[in-house]
């Protein structure tokens, strides 16, 4: 029926002109402008591409990936997996990358809490307490990234030498080569029992979502918790008391002139992921309060006109709505927070940028270098705003 | 009738006198109430947070005024190791303020980059005030720009030459964001056009671009100015250092400016297009006449956002050891004798970034609050 009340014109195609050789075409002037740019364009980079191998004739440098499988010879202090100067560059690269990747998944993670608190905190009700958000967000955000890490850095240095270290609570302590705390002594058990959490957390949000389809059908509301408590707490624990439980806690402890044992955090690491923690909460903070300041006063009164308890109120009704304003905002902080992690560089933390500088100042492969760097970036850029794409289309409106 | 009614017994009411609210409502007392003691949380944050301010200000009126020392005779820093940290030690700035502004320029010449960071402010001041919003304006700018650059090299005019290796300080960063943004401004217009643009070649390379340089950091195309450009270039042609960072900068915050103007394009209605198309205008016709005008008013608050963040980025010029405001601090400290007294320093440069950045986003939010104005009537 709705096909023969559509006006059939409409789908009557645009009469097809010939293409005249006239300046007064749109699609020739289109056809010219385009050559025209493609060709300026193509000339520049063959230019610049011949200049090149004709310098890199004369340097002789050879061009290719090849010195990846070289002996790299270059010292890294922190690693997360092991690594001797006698490995390859391809190796230090990786070990670069994941200085990179912790530094940048932690980085969020922090910047996201701290952020998050400070939103709300300049949203609070106290004076006292929003005015002094807001000062931390304005004196932040106005302040150079490098800066603040010099900064941090500067006073990570000024601390006292292990022998006269600070000690905020027994058994931790900082001083200028960094914080220094107990740390269990990493066992099979320990990996297992990670294993089995990551597992019953993955049970859990396969029952989630199945009690929530569940729900849909027969509206009966089903009880997370005991789920959540036994595939999370219950079954690690169980794994690890089938190991034997083994719980060894290693102290550091202070000898000569330097200490033993315990997890070290590097001076660098502590550093930049201060700096890059605090500035990033900055904007974080106010990603928040727009988020929370768009839903408008009338849902928070119709929720509790509806009778559900504040916890209800914030879950159900508002977070929701609030998130839809904060994701795609937020999905550029946490790029941001990855591409800032390259500031390493300046306060000597290696990570895949001061480590490829390294290895291109070493061996004269510039373009190579770069070119991994770049395409790290790039690879983990579209990663997360992938990710963080398919994490908005989910929580997006959905309307009929 | 009703009405009639109730008017008459509401009259006979005797008029009751204006009575004041309660004491506790009102006044300083009734501030307090609503905004610090609310309820006993609220109390009990108000005093721990009131408790750690009082406790940190305490700790930086000691560090830094009543213990600090302000001056030391000729690089003698022992006054100052002897503090140990319980007070700052401002000597090394005002030992090395003209160092951190000025960097290594001819000391009897400083005058020159002092008179070009004026005008560098003037400009800036210039530039806001919306009643020079004008065409003439670009030319103030390439005046300006002109003055600036003869004065920083000097050579005519009685004035001697100083080669471009000797500047630094704040002048470099004022020159970097300045020239970056004179130029990296147009290049966004165009570039968000192209994106914009029917013609599939030209919005192919304007994505290819944007997407690529927004996904690298501003490091890599540092590094790729100091070590590839010279690559580039054919043998013998050399371009130097500073320009090389700043043809990375331009091309880096002409990628993140044409998104910002982009937006303004997109927001603008389709009426606006249509309406230049039937008065038969030209497309760049169109654009100036219509289409930019009106976009890039509606992003001016954005664009001064991005500004800011740009005047920020500037100091990551130090990675490649341009002799910036940031890398003439570090600069200053690494003399032996004044090792050791960064965080000083620092919160003396932090201070000449905060307040060009403070100004920047007050001036940002008072247009935002402006510009709003004519849609809340």
């Amino acid at each position: 029926m709705s096909q023969s009340t559509t006006d059939p014109r409409a789908f009557r195609a645009p009469p097809r002109r010939p293409l005249r050789l006239s300046w007064s075409d749109e699609r020739v002037r289109g056809i010219v402008w385009q050559v025209l740019v493609v060709g300026l364009l193509g000339a520049v980079v063959w230019w610049l591409w011949s200049n090149t191998v004709h310098n890199l004739e004369v340097r002789r440098i050879a061009t290719g990936f090849g010195f990846l499988r070289r002996e790299a010879g270059l010292p890294i202090a922190e690693s997360l997996i092991e690594y001797n100067p006698t490995d390859t560059y391809l190796r230090a690269l990786t070990v670069g990358l994941l200085n990179t990747l912790k530094v940048a998944v932690v980085g969020i993670v922090l910047a996201t809490l701290i952020g998050t608190l400070v939103g709300i905190a300049r949203l609070s009700r106290n004076w006292l307490l929003a005015r002094l958000a807001a000062i931390y967000v304005e004196v932040i955000r106005d302040l150079p990234l490098l800066l603040q890490l010099l900064f941090w850095y500067a006073i990570l240095q000024g601390l006292p030498g292990p022998r006269q270290a600070m000690q905020p609570v027994a058994g931790i302590f900082l001083s200028n080569r960094g914080l220094k705390m107990p740390w269990v002594e990493w066992q099979d058990a320990h990996s297992f029992a990670l294993l089995a959490f990551v597992l019953g957390a993955v049970g859990t949000w396969l029952y989630r979502r199945a009690a929530l389809q569940k729900q849909m059908q027969d509206g009966q509301p089903r009880r997370l918790w005991p789920v959540a408590l036994g595939a999370m707490v219950a079954l690690p624990l169980a794994v690890w008391a089938a190991f034997g439980a083994p719980w060894t806690i290693d102290w550091p402890e202070l000898r000569g002139f330097n200490f033993r044992g315990g997890m070290t955090i590097s001076p660098e690491y502590f550093a930049l992921l201060l700096g890059l923690t605090l500035y990033t909460a900055g904007f974080i903070a106010e990603i928040v309060r727009a988020g929370i300041l768009a839903v408008p006063q009338g849902q928070w009164e119709a929720a509790q006109a509806l009778g559900l308890h504040p916890g209800q109120v914030l879950n159900r009704i508002v977070l929701p709505q609030a998130l839809r304003v904060i994701i795609p905002p937020m999905t550029s902080q946490y790029l941001n927070i990855t591409k800032n992690s390259s500031l390493a560089v300046a306060i000597g933390y290696q990570d895949i940028v001061s480590i490829a500088n390294t290895t291109l100042n070493q061996t004269g492969q510039a373009i190579e270098g770069i070119a991994i760097i770049m395409l790290v970036y790039l690879t983990i850029s579209l990663s997360i705003s992938l990710f963080m794409n398919w994490y908005n289309a989910r929580i997006a409106l959905v309307e009929r | 009738m009703s009405d009639l009614t109730l008017e008459t017994s509401v009259a006979k009411v005797p008029e009751a006198a204006p009575r004041s609210p309660p004491a506790s409502q009102i006044g300083l007392v009734g501030w307090l109430r609503t905004n610090l003691f609310s309820s006993w949380l609220n109390s009990a944050v108000t005093l721990l947070v009131a408790y750690l301010v009082i406790r940190w200000l305490i700790g930086f009126v000691e560090w830094g005024i009543v213990n600090a020392v302000w001056s030391v005779p000729n690089n003698q820093t022992q006054a100052c190791r002897d503090l140990k940290g319980i007070g700052a030690c401002w000597a090394v700035v005002t030992e090395k303020h003209r160092f951190i502004l000025f960097g290594t320029y001819p000391y009897e010449e400083h005058w020159r980059p002092a008179l070009c960071i004026l005008l560098f402010v003037g400009l800036y001041v210039v530039s806001a005030m919306r009643r020079f919003w004008r065409k003439e304006l670009a030319l103030v700018w390439i005046a300006v720009l002109a003055a600036i650059g003869v004065l920083m090299w000097g050579g005519v005019l009685g004035l001697s030459y100083v080669p471009q290796e000797r500047w630094g300080g704040l002048v470099i960063t004022l020159i970097l964001a300045t020239f970056g943004l004179a130029f990296a401004f147009p290049l966004a217009i165009l570039v968000a056009l192209g994106r914009r643009s029917r013609l599939p070649a030209i919005k192919a390379i304007c994505v290819l671009y944007v997407e690529l340089i927004r996904g690298v950091p501003l490091i890599s195309l540092l590094f790729m100015a100091s070590v590839m450009f010279p690559l580039f270039l054919p043998e013998g042609m050399n371009i130097d250092k500073l320009l090389r960072a700043q043809i990375a900068i331009i091309l880096f915050a002409g990628a993140y400016l044409a998104e910002v103007v982009r937006g303004g394009l997109q927001a603008l209605s389709k009426g606006q297009y249509e309406a230049a198309d039937a008065l038969g205008l030209s497309y760049w016709k169109k654009t100036g006449l219509i289409i930019l005008p009106q976009a890039l008013r509606l992003v001016i608050p954005p664009l001064v956002n991005t500004f800011i963040g740009f005047f920020k980025d500037t100091s990551l010029v130090l990675i490649i050891g341009i002799f910036d405001l940031l890398t003439a601090g570090k600069t200053a400290i690494i003399e032996p004798a004044w090792q050791g007294f960064g965080v000083e320093v620092y919160l003396t440069v932090g201070a000449i970034y905060f307040v060009f950045c403070f100004a920047m986003s007050k001036y940002s939010q008072r247009l935002e609050a402006e510009f709003n104005r004519h849609r809340r009537r």
